[in-house]
């Protein structure tokens, strides 16, 4: 099992299941609220994604928000590639301690530092690189691994990236150059819904098996549930646990465009589109915690 | 005309190999990546002597360029080494959101720019690096003209907290700068005082408008001749000072004329000082394959070009 002792978040005492699942119910909240309030950004995605930032920032990684250090020296650190689904990080980041929440309302304005997509040009805490046009996140991050090697620290590098952003060619390259370089301390997770913004996966871009593909690279690769914490803390745990053993880690991770909100599941509609004000509304109503805790 | 001698014709790049090896000796946070052309970029001493600060990347630049930018938190200074038209062209996506858009502390080391990388031809003849270097906010644009340079420009950018293209070449040319020089980026290098003609040059042509200088001295020509290894930032001050003195301006570049040293130059003087330009540059137009030498002389990059050209400048001088 996960060496646990070096990857619990310092900053916040441990958390039930129950706890985590009410946070993010919160940040759902306020991904639904972000991207209407601008009718504009990325809810699918970004709500598929929710629980597994939730598990990485307040239970699997260890992390000091506050101050930020961007060369993230003896902490976890995390990478964004698909960094379309901001509004999710943006809220965690927040809800952190990363920076104020009330932060979160100028999402995709004019001059916020929660741009549309992630960037470190306006100074936001927790961003560490600049992401977007996809599939650079991987390159980055085996560099970020590389230097913590070098550097003696013996915490890992977490990265994201879409499923639909495997069709970059350089992630291959980083795919090969993580196995060849023996980078691991690296746990890389592919969101594998299955959707794009054209279509399906298989429609679109025909990938196949993502973790046969990996493992074909010589990576570890974890495949399970990414939206139920029951399943989904035993696997990231799984995943620090194959750290260190002279393989990079790459965890395929299950998950909806959409969870959470019913009529946003299933299908790529909901990758781009923002919700209207009724189906605000419906969202709302379907993401019940205390709604003193909105931004 | 001064007098420029020298005792021996090396490589540029070699001057990249030689100033990488000692700061690897001098600065420890210095780390070496190459995509498969270690040889070539002249990196062996640095791999020989620092293994464990060397990364072979492949044949694979765009990795190259990310996994640079992720060394760089963790505070490491990463030198990427390979092709200018592999360093910049093919990933200029990768150097604009991950290295120039986040700020990262990149030296991005070219080799092989221009007509000069000679037989392998037009694919790999990079005559656009510049332009698309220098338009990417933050960036710092060198382009050193002789071994000595270049190496003393290798070590300063260390130095230099933010994201740098070196760009260099591969045939042996005349090593006429001091081997102490200290190399102060964006500061222009005045080579030859005039008073007839402003000639900037920069990178190879350096050289050809040390012998331009001379051919037109026997004509009675003056000319001031300027080493502008920085194109960005731009040394305005020195430039407009020498433009106005003498009221004319040539510009010489192993580069097309869109978007390199002679454009920021035109838009510099358009906006300050209106006064007759020349530009030797590649006219819109790929390169082909031949020797370095038949290159420069068919594309009018040599120093009977800069002659021509400043006629034709003094020409139309008011």
């Amino acid at each position: 099992m996960a060496d646990t002792t070096t990857t619990k978040t310092v900053e916040q005492p441990e958390k039930s299941n129950e706890e985590l699942k009410e946070i993010a119910t919160q940040v759902r909240r306020d991904i639904v609220r972000m991207v209407h309030a601008v009718n504009s950004g990325h809810p699918g995605g970004s709500l598929g994604c929710t629980d597994l930032f939730v598990a990485l920032f307040f239970k699997v990684m260890k992390h000091h928000p506050e101050p930020f250090d961007m060369d993230g020296k003896d902490q976890d650190i995390f990478f964004l590639s698909n960094g379309h689904i901001s509004a999710t990080w943006y809220s965690v980041l927040a809800r952190s301690g990363y920076f104020p929440i009330s932060e979160l309302s100028t999402f995709r304005k004019l001059n916020s530092r929660l741009q549309g997509h992630p960037t470190t040009h306006e100074g936001l805490p927790g961003i560490r690189v600049a992401s977007g046009s996809l599939g650079q996140g991987l390159s980055v991050a085996c560099g970020a691994a590389q230097a913590k090697k070098m550097n003696g620290d013996k915490q890992r590098v977490f990265v994201l990236m879409g499923d639909g952003e495997l069709e970059e060619g350089q992630n291959w390259e980083a795919a090969l150059y993580a196995s060849h370089h023996k980078i691991d301390n690296l746990v890389a997770i592919v969101d594998r819904n299955g959707q794009q913004i054209d279509g399906s996966t298989d429609e679109i871009g025909g990938l196949g098996d993502v973790a046969e593909k990996f493992k074909a690279f010589g990576w570890h690769v974890i495949e399970g549930d990414g939206n139920h914490f029951e399943a989904l803390i035993p696997l990231l745990e799984n995943c620090v646990a194959a750290t260190g053993k002279a393989k990079p880690v790459m965890f395929v991770m299950d998950t909806k465009m959409g969870f959470g909100v019913d009529f946003m599941m299933d299908g790529h509609k909901w990758h781009g589109v923002a919700p209207n004000d009724a189906q605000l509304a419906t969202a709302l109503d379907e993401l019940k915690v205390g709604t003193e805790g909105d931004y | 005309m001064k007098d420029f001698p020298y005792t021996e014709s090396k490589d540029t790049r070699s001057g990249f190999g030689a100033g990488l090896a000692e700061l690897g000796a001098s600065n420890p946070n210095v780390v070496a990546l190459c995509a498969d052309l270690t040889g070539s970029l002249k990196m062996d001493a640095f791999k020989k002597a620092f293994p464990e600060r060397f990364f072979q990347v492949g044949i694979a630049e765009a990795n190259m360029m990310g996994v640079a930018a992720g060394m760089t938190i963790g505070g490491k200074i990463p030198f990427t080494g390979t092709f200018a038209n592999f360093s910049t062209g093919r990933v200029y996506d990768q150097i604009r959101q991950s290295i120039a858009y986040s700020g990262k502390n990149v030296k991005i080391c070219a080799s092989h720019a221009g007509l000069t990388l000679g037989e392998d031809g037009a694919t790999h003849q990079i005559l656009e690096d510049l332009g698309m270097m220098k338009m990417l906010p933050g960036m710092t644009v060198i382009n050193p003209c002789d071994y000595n340079q270049t190496k003393a420009a290798t070590i300063a950018i260390a130095d230099h907290e933010g994201p740098v293209y070196l760009r260099f070449g591969r045939p042996v040319v005349p090593n006429f700068t001091p081997a102490d020089q200290k190399f102060e980026i964006g500061k222009a290098w005045t080579l030859n005082e005039g008073t007839d003609v402003s000639i900037f040059a920069t990178g190879h042509l350096v050289w050809k408008a040390v012998l331009a200088g001379k051919l037109l001295a026997e004509k009675g020509i003056n000319a001031e001749i300027i080493n502008i290894h920085t194109i960005k930032p731009l040394d305005a001050e020195a430039i407009l000072a020498s433009a106005r003195k003498t009221g004319c301006v040539v510009t010489a570049e192993e580069h097309q004329m869109n978007g390199g040293l002679g454009d920021s130059i035109a838009q510099l003087l358009a906006r300050e000082e209106p006064l007759p330009l020349e530009m030797v540059a590649v006219h819109d137009s790929f390169g082909e394959s031949g020797t370095p030498d038949q290159l420069m002389e068919k594309y009018h990059l040599n120093e009977a070009a800069i002659v021509e050209a400043v006629e034709a400048v003094m020409k139309r001088r008011k």
